[in-house]
């Protein structure tokens, strides 16, 4: 009450001179204790062997400083621009821009997409990076289904990925299937192990489900290297046949679909065909994915997301729901591996490591859970910029967290974090991020 | 049990650990009416709810539900979501549990599940757009729109459930309930949170859900206000033990209640009972 002025003062946060001066201080210090060893102390193995090192302790001066200056215009930017919420730093115009965009982007990409074989068909490098980055599309949709729409935090959706790898790969070495036949059964062999999975952690929740979905990849993966008689093990399987164009082989032989079209073979035919191929069965997760979602069963997932308990006061049987919700969501990571083995040739345990199912999770959150667009901008900016960053050579890893944490500062619920109604009255407007839950479990 | 009651609760039970929050507890509630569960803070209402509703199974004790044709359900031994989808009860919680992600329309969409599964042929035929279930769909939206008129909320009906203010969000979570079109409706406690006005108004939806749906309700309510004015009968509950039961008139001359639910204030009680009248 005897000073009035420091109401004030408590309700902003205090910017002083000596705020700054302390922040940055203590940055400085951190920066210190960090880059001590890392920059200040350099190692290396002398010509005898003997390890040597020599001190940078001007370099570590150099780079604490940066900090401590970097710190004090961070600080100041900080106290010129207000307080405001790290979400709203975007401009409005540039948001509006975005929101205007959008509504071109997705037809835009779409014939982009189709088009990428013929703008890009004397590059090679492309068309193998195009098809590589359609697969993580594929998968990340699939994944969302299970993560997006049902809040179910599945950490072992490379499991799904392999089965149906597999699937493909042994159907076909052992039986002499055909892509076409092998596409289904494997999609169906991958959607039932999505269901046998389900079943034992449909009472999880939260980081205990995540835990078990991890184990359950794992157990896949080391069954699949163990299991030697059967899947070669460590060896993999080599010699999965090549897709055909409906039964037209895509060779250079007399029968090939070059000499029956009579035109000159060229290997690209058949990089160009798996690349429309990927692209179908991506598309086909989506038009399903999008028809799911204005279902009955959609809207179950998405409820359930949002609130279980009511779910089950309003008669939806949750058990049914979440197993479908695997079971769809592994049935399309099926597809996608049966793809996979198709196109390399040659598959082993070592594709299906956890790093994959890190990867689509990490597409599916930076994306936006839920968002179809988003998940697909993901995959292209993580998949596609990580080559990009290839001439950035050792400090691409730097470049790539760095873009991450950015990201998430910009935007805490991945590119497109706002949910697009599935029925409307009159308007369809979206719904802020901040009031559609993630899910827990 | 008469032919006249929709729910029969006889010798109900329920033991946490060794605390008893209910015990040998016997009521009615009549069809086509509304029956309020009151008493003090503890006295094991909710609980009671819990069990007939299936997220509790109870101790000991049975739980029955005719339906209008005589078919009839023992709750206690249905499972979790089959209380809702067979024997059509719905419920409310005390701490509004909408889709707050989803719209008004989505919220009243969710709780059609049973009857637009059926119509999609379990999602395959409505996979590939069967005008079956198109037809389906457009009468379960314009069910939602008639709920969504009744409670007044019809001009927000593509906003999203989180965004409602709290009185609102109450009578949306009223409207999501009776788009199951349940046999049995219970409130746990509809008014908490609300002003005199919109009490009131809360008092007057409820009678015309009675009224034009011939749904029996069971509420849980502290606002005698509420409970006075709207119920067909009473039954108070205190430390799991009914102590008194019968028409808001004997209930509110009941010494007994009036000691016991506002213990040692009784004149408080008294009082407030009257004022409320």
């Amino acid at each position: 009450m005897a000073h009035p002025s420091s109401d004030t003062h408590s309700a902003a946060p205090p910017h002083g001179f000596a705020f700054i001066l302390r922040r940055a201080l203590i940055s400085a210090a951190i920066a210190l204790v960090l880059f001590a060893l890392m920059i200040g102390v350099r190692t290396e193995a002398g010509p005898t062997g003997v390890l040597i090192y020599w001190t940078r302790f001007g370099d570590l001066a150099a780079l604490v400083g940066a900090v401590f200056v970097g710190s004090i215009i961070v600080e100041l930017i900080r106290t010129f621009l207000g307080p405001v919420e790290i979400a709203r730093r975007v401009p409005d115009g540039l948001r509006n821009g975005l929101s205007a965009l959008r509504r071109f982007a997705v037809p835009a990409l779409l014939v982009f997409a189709v088009l990428i074989p013929v703008i890009f068909y004397q590059q090679r490098y492309i068309l193998d990076l195009s098809i590589l980055v359609l697969t993580y599309v594929m998968l990340g949709w699939g994944l969302n289904i299970v993560v997006g729409l049902a809040g179910l935090l599945d950490l072992g959706y490379v499991a799904f990925y392999a089965v149906g790898a597999y699937s493909y790969a042994l159907l076909s070495t052992t039986f002499g299937l055909s892509f076409w036949i092998c596409l289904p059964l494997a999609g169906i062999l991958a959607a039932f192990w999505g269901m046998m999975l389900g079943f034992p952690v449909l009472r999880l929740k939260g980081d205990y489900l995540a835990i078990v979905t991890l184990a359950f990849g794992e157990i896949i993966r080391i069954v699949l290297l163990n299991w030697q008689s059967l899947t070669g093990g460590p060896n993999g399987i080599s010699g999965i046949p090549r897709p055909t164009a409906f039964g037209i082989p895509l060779t250079a032989g007399p029968d090939g679909l070059a000499a029956r079209l009579g035109i000159p073979f060229s290997p690209t035919h058949r990089i160009v065909f798996l690349f429309y191929l990927i692209l179908a069965l991506a598309l086909l997760t989506n038009w399903a994915t999008i028809r799911l979602r204005r279902l009955p069963i959609g809207r179950a997932w998405e409820a359930l997301r949002e609130d279980e308990v009511a779910c089950r006061a309003l008669g939806i049987n949750t058990v049914v729901t979440k197993l479908t919700a695997f079971a769809l969501g592994a049935m399309f990571g099926g597809f996608a591996g049966a793809f996979f083995a198709t196109r390399q040739g040659f598959i082993s345990p070592e594709s299906f490591s956890f790093q994959e199912s890190a990867l689509v999770l990490a597409i599916v959150v930076l994306g936006g859970m839920g968002s179809q667009l988003g998940v697909a901008l993901a995959a292209v900016a993580m998949i596609g910029g990580f080559e990009l960053f290839r001439g950035f050579d050792q400090y691409r890893m730097l470049v790539f967290g760095v873009a991450m944490v950015l990201l998430m500062i910009w935007r805490p619920r991945g590119l497109i974090g706002h949910r697009a109604p599935s029925v409307y009255l009159a308007r369809r407007d979206a719904i802020a991020a901040d009031l559609v839950k993630e899910g827990h479990g | 049990m008469t032919g006249s009651d929709i729910l029969e609760v006889t010798h109900l039970s329920m033991t946490f650990g060794g605390i008893r929050a209910v015990s040998d507890l016997s009521f009615t509630a009549g069809r086509g009416a509304i029956t309020a569960l009151i008493g003090p803070n503890g006295a094991g209402k909710t609980t009671v709810f819990n069990c007939i509703t299936g997220f509790y199974k109870p101790t000991t004790g049975m739980i029955r539900l005719v339906h209008d044709d005589n078919r009839d359900f023992l709750l206690e031994r249905l499972f979790d979501f089959r209380i809702a989808k067979r024997a059509r009860v719905a419920r409310t919680f005390q701490n509004i549990r909408l889709f707050s992600g989803m719209t008004l329309l989505e919220n009243l969409m969710v709780a059609q599940h049973n009857p637009l599964m059926r119509a999609s042929g379990f999602t395959v035929l409505g996979l590939f757009g069967a005008p079956g279930y198109r037809a389906a769909e457009r009468a379960a939206i314009d069910r939602a729109r008639h709920w969504l008129d009744r409670i007044g909320l019809i001009a927000r009906a593509d906003d999203a459930a989180g965004n409602l203010p709290y009185g609102d969000q109450r009578r949306l979570e009223i409207a999501r309930a009776m788009c199951t079109e349940p046999a049995l409706l219970c409130l746990d406690e509809p008014a908490a949170g609300l002003n005199a006005r919109e009490s009131e108004a809360l008092g007057e939806l409820l009678l015309s859900i009675r009224g034009d749906t011939g749904t029996s309700l069971l509420l849980i309510e502290h606002d005698m206000s509420v409970v006075m004015g709207i119920s067909d009968r009473i039954v108070v509950l205190d430390h799991g033990v009914r102590i008194a039961e019968g028409t808001p008139k004997e209930i509110r001359d009941d010494p007994r209640v009036i000691a016991a639910y506002l213990g040692s204030d009784e004149e408080d009680a008294v009082a407030e009972m009257e004022g409320s009248a």
